[in-house]
């Protein structure tokens, strides 16, 4: 089993986790962007593995849809939209990085020892990426709560929607179902996000997070 | 899917979606309004239509005995609320808290809501239900964020972060659930269908279920409103329009929970696996007393009422996850008896919010005196959902009780007393909001009661005496829970 195809799956889905990795510690909104797009550029390169291993042609179509969608037009975008904002400067994380990194390792090792310990039947190549993949998901969710600017929780959101897909590709044969409504669902979230950007900034002229939270319900 | 279009299922699927299409091309209010109650009603006949008429399950969607009680109650609040929904927006354009544009968006999406949620109750195939849910998730979070104001937008965007978080997990949890399938069933579309999955659920990987349970608990759990993962509520039921709000704490809590319930049963049938029980109670009383004790801080009248709805999720989720026929019946009912209730009070919150133009509780005074019906109405809606008798949630929180004393004595306590701090908490503001000196505007309010009281009166009448063929059906579901 372990021959080159494990030997490769298994060094993009490290490359995955690695980019999580860098993603935490970004202070930048740029460079946080610029780390997603080689993160979605990792994941397409990981499906496509994926697909010609498993022999599923249909998986190259998520790969496509992770290369065109969240490696191009979603960084381009978001850029874009950085600019027009004017929100280049630096962002804030709430958390030292030194303890964030700390977090992610924890997490890293919690995955692992959860999905190694769980999955002793199934395949190598099928438990090491439910593995990796549970660990870019958390570490998705840590950068989410480290960012307090909405454009850097997006950007969490959409690296553990990657992690996702990881996930669903290293589940051999599953549906097609799921692959679409992943990269559908990252679709609407989208453009439910853009809405939402452009209306914060349509009325605060901000969109940092921290001003919103000004306002708790009732404690007016 | 397509070859039997005709039967009642996909029609409760077909009516709201077209009618959304058809709604999203309407700009005159009036019309989109009452097209929007009309295409409700076709949907709730349909569903009604269901008990007669079952179509062989598919790959894709299917009826059963479980999921006809949700269809059902979903379709029949999504009507009664769109009825409501027709005289409160009236108001809304009145006052220019909302333009037309933006009502000819609101009752599109109110439609691809209903579709989103009706087909998560049908689907045959998990990845499937994880997609409507989905669907229904952000139909609603566009709803909460309507008015555009501070408010709205902070409600709306917390709303989006934490269910896309749930949502998530949820999925990772299905891939596990698959994951553990594959091996058995084989590749392919099979091991995701439900009805297959159920049938071979003995011989799946007892530790992948586990593990897969898991996420799937805090995934829909987070969007069921239990205790930990509840934050979004209370903000996303304030600040969007109170039809949304009757629609949140009535329906969209119950689709999840019929998600976690799905696989509960699965994991029932996998005799390793760990039993999904106790971690639903705990979740279910940690809700359950924290919004008993929130309950009593609350300045917000439709921020108190999200709380209650928290509240009486954890009493549902602590009932099935009991587990038994007496149990899994008190907790059937009591969701039903909760969605009734606790939409009609919305329904009269809504019309008070109007008409003294303020939600804070207390601006909110003597409604008895200054807006009988609706004071009144109000007063039984928050007797019944305090759980006095002979109203219907008496019962269910009664039969929750006993059979928690019968077999769980230890548990009963904590859960006697979360039933009783929130029962002092609601009738405490009850009687400031309901009582005393009439304070804040006395203009008469045009509203259409015909929601609020229908719902009362039923939660009435099953306080009093419940039907037959209704016992026998609930029993019969709460066997199939395990």
């Amino acid at each position: 089993m372990h021959s080159l195809q494990f030997d490769v799956a298994h060094l993009l889905a490290g490359g995955l986790v690695l980019l999580s990795f860098l993603m935490l510690y970004q202070d930048r909104l740029y460079a946080l962007l610029r780390v997603f797009t080689f993160h979605s550029l990792m994941l397409a390169l990981s499906v496509a593995w994926q697909a010609y291993v498993q022999d599923a042609a249909h998986l190259y179509i998520t790969a496509a849809i992770a290369l065109i969608f969240k490696g191009i037009i979603i960084p381009v975008a978001l850029h874009r939209m950085i600019v027009r904002l004017g929100i280049h400067r630096e962002i804030e994380t709430v958390v030292g990085v030194g303890l964030t990194m700390l977090a992610g390792m924890a997490l890293v090792g919690l995955s692992m020892v959860v999905m190694l310990r769980v999955t002793p039947g199934a395949d190598a190549l099928a438990r090491e990426d439910l593995a990796f993949a549970l660990s870019v998901i958390l570490i998705g969710l840590l950068v989410m709560v480290t960012r307090r600017n909405a454009v850097g929780q997006v950007v969490g959101f959409m690296s553990l929607e990657n992690g996702l897909v990881l996930a669903a590709t290293g589940a051999k044969g599953m549906p097609l179902v799921v692959e679409i409504s992943v990269a559908f669902s990252v679709l609407i979230a989208f453009i439910v996000i853009g809405i939402f950007l452009f209306r914060i900034r349509e009325r605060f002229d901000t969109v940092d997070i921290g001003a919103l939270d000004q306002f708790r319900g009732e404690r007016r | 899917m397509i070859a039997y279009l005709p039967d009642a299922m996909s029609a409760v699927l077909v009516i709201p979606i077209v009618s959304a299409a058809i709604l999203a091309l309407i700009s005159n209010y009036r019309v989109s309004s009452r097209l929007n109650v009309l295409a409700s009603l076709f949907t709730m006949m349909s569903a009604g239509l269901l008990f007669a008429d079952r179509p062989a399950p598919g790959q894709f969607l299917f009826i059963d005995d479980l999921n006809v009680v949700f269809v059902v109650l979903n379709t029949f609040v999504g009507f009664t609320t769109s009825v409501f929904s027709a005289s409160y927006i009236s108001h809304e354009l009145e006052t220019g808290k909302l333009t037309p544009a933006y009502l000819r968006f609101y009752h599109a999406m109110y439609q691809v809501m209903m579709f989103g949620m009706n087909l998560a109750l049908v689907s045959n195939n998990l990845g499937l239900m994880w997609v409507a849910v989905e669907l229904a998730t952000l139909s609603t979070v566009l709803m909460v964020g309507i008015y555009r104001t501070h408010e709205a937008l902070e409600a709306a965007w917390k709303y989006f972060i934490l269910g896309s978080v749930g949502i998530a997990l949820a999925l990772f949890g299905t891939i596990l659930v698959y994951m553990a399938a594959r091996p058995v069933i084989g590749e392919g579309l099979d091991a995701m269908v439900w009805t297959t999955v159920i049938q071979h659920a003995g011989a799946f990987d007892p530790a992948l279920l586990n593990v897969a349970f898991i996420f799937l608990l805090l995934g829909y759990g987070t969007k069921v409103g239990l205790a930990p993962l509840h934050a979004w509520l209370p903000d996303a039921h304030a600040e969007g329009p109170t039809p949304i709000s009757a629609v949140l704490s009535g329906l969209l809590l119950n689709v999840a929970l019929y998600a976690v319930l799905r696989f509960k049963i699965l994991l029932n049938a996998s005799p390793q696996a760990i039993a999904p029980g106790p971690l639903m109670i705990t979740m279910g009383l940690i809700s359950l007393i924290f919004a008993a004790f929130m309950l009593y801080r609350r300045r917000d009248i439709k921020r108190l009422f999200a709380y209650s709805s928290i509240e009486h999720m954890g009493i549902i989720a602590f009932a099935f996850g009991m587990g038994g026929p007496l149990a899994n019946f008190a907790g059937l009912l009591h969701m039903t008896m909760h969605s009734l209730t606790k939409s009609a009070i919305f329904f009269a919150v809504g019309h008070v919010a109007q008409v003294k133009g303020t939600q804070k509780i207390a601006d909110i005074r003597g409604l008895t005196e200054s807006h009988p019906v609706l004071g009144w109405g109000l007063v039984v809606g928050v007797i019944a959902i305090a759980g006095m008798p002979p109203l219907g949630i008496f019962m269910s929180e009664f039969l929750v009780v006993s059979s928690a004393f019968a077999r769980h004595p230890l548990l009963a306590l904590p859960l006697v007393t979360g039933l009783l701090v929130a029962f002092g908490a609601l009738l405490l503001r009850l009687g400031g909001l309901a009582f005393g000196e009439p304070r804040g505007s006395l203009a008469p309010v045009k509203a259409s009661y015909l929601p609020m009281f229908a719902h009362l009166a039923i939660v009435f009448a099953a306080g009093v005496y419940l039907p037959g063929p209704l016992v026998i059906w609930f029993q019969h579901v709460a066997q199939l829970l395990g």
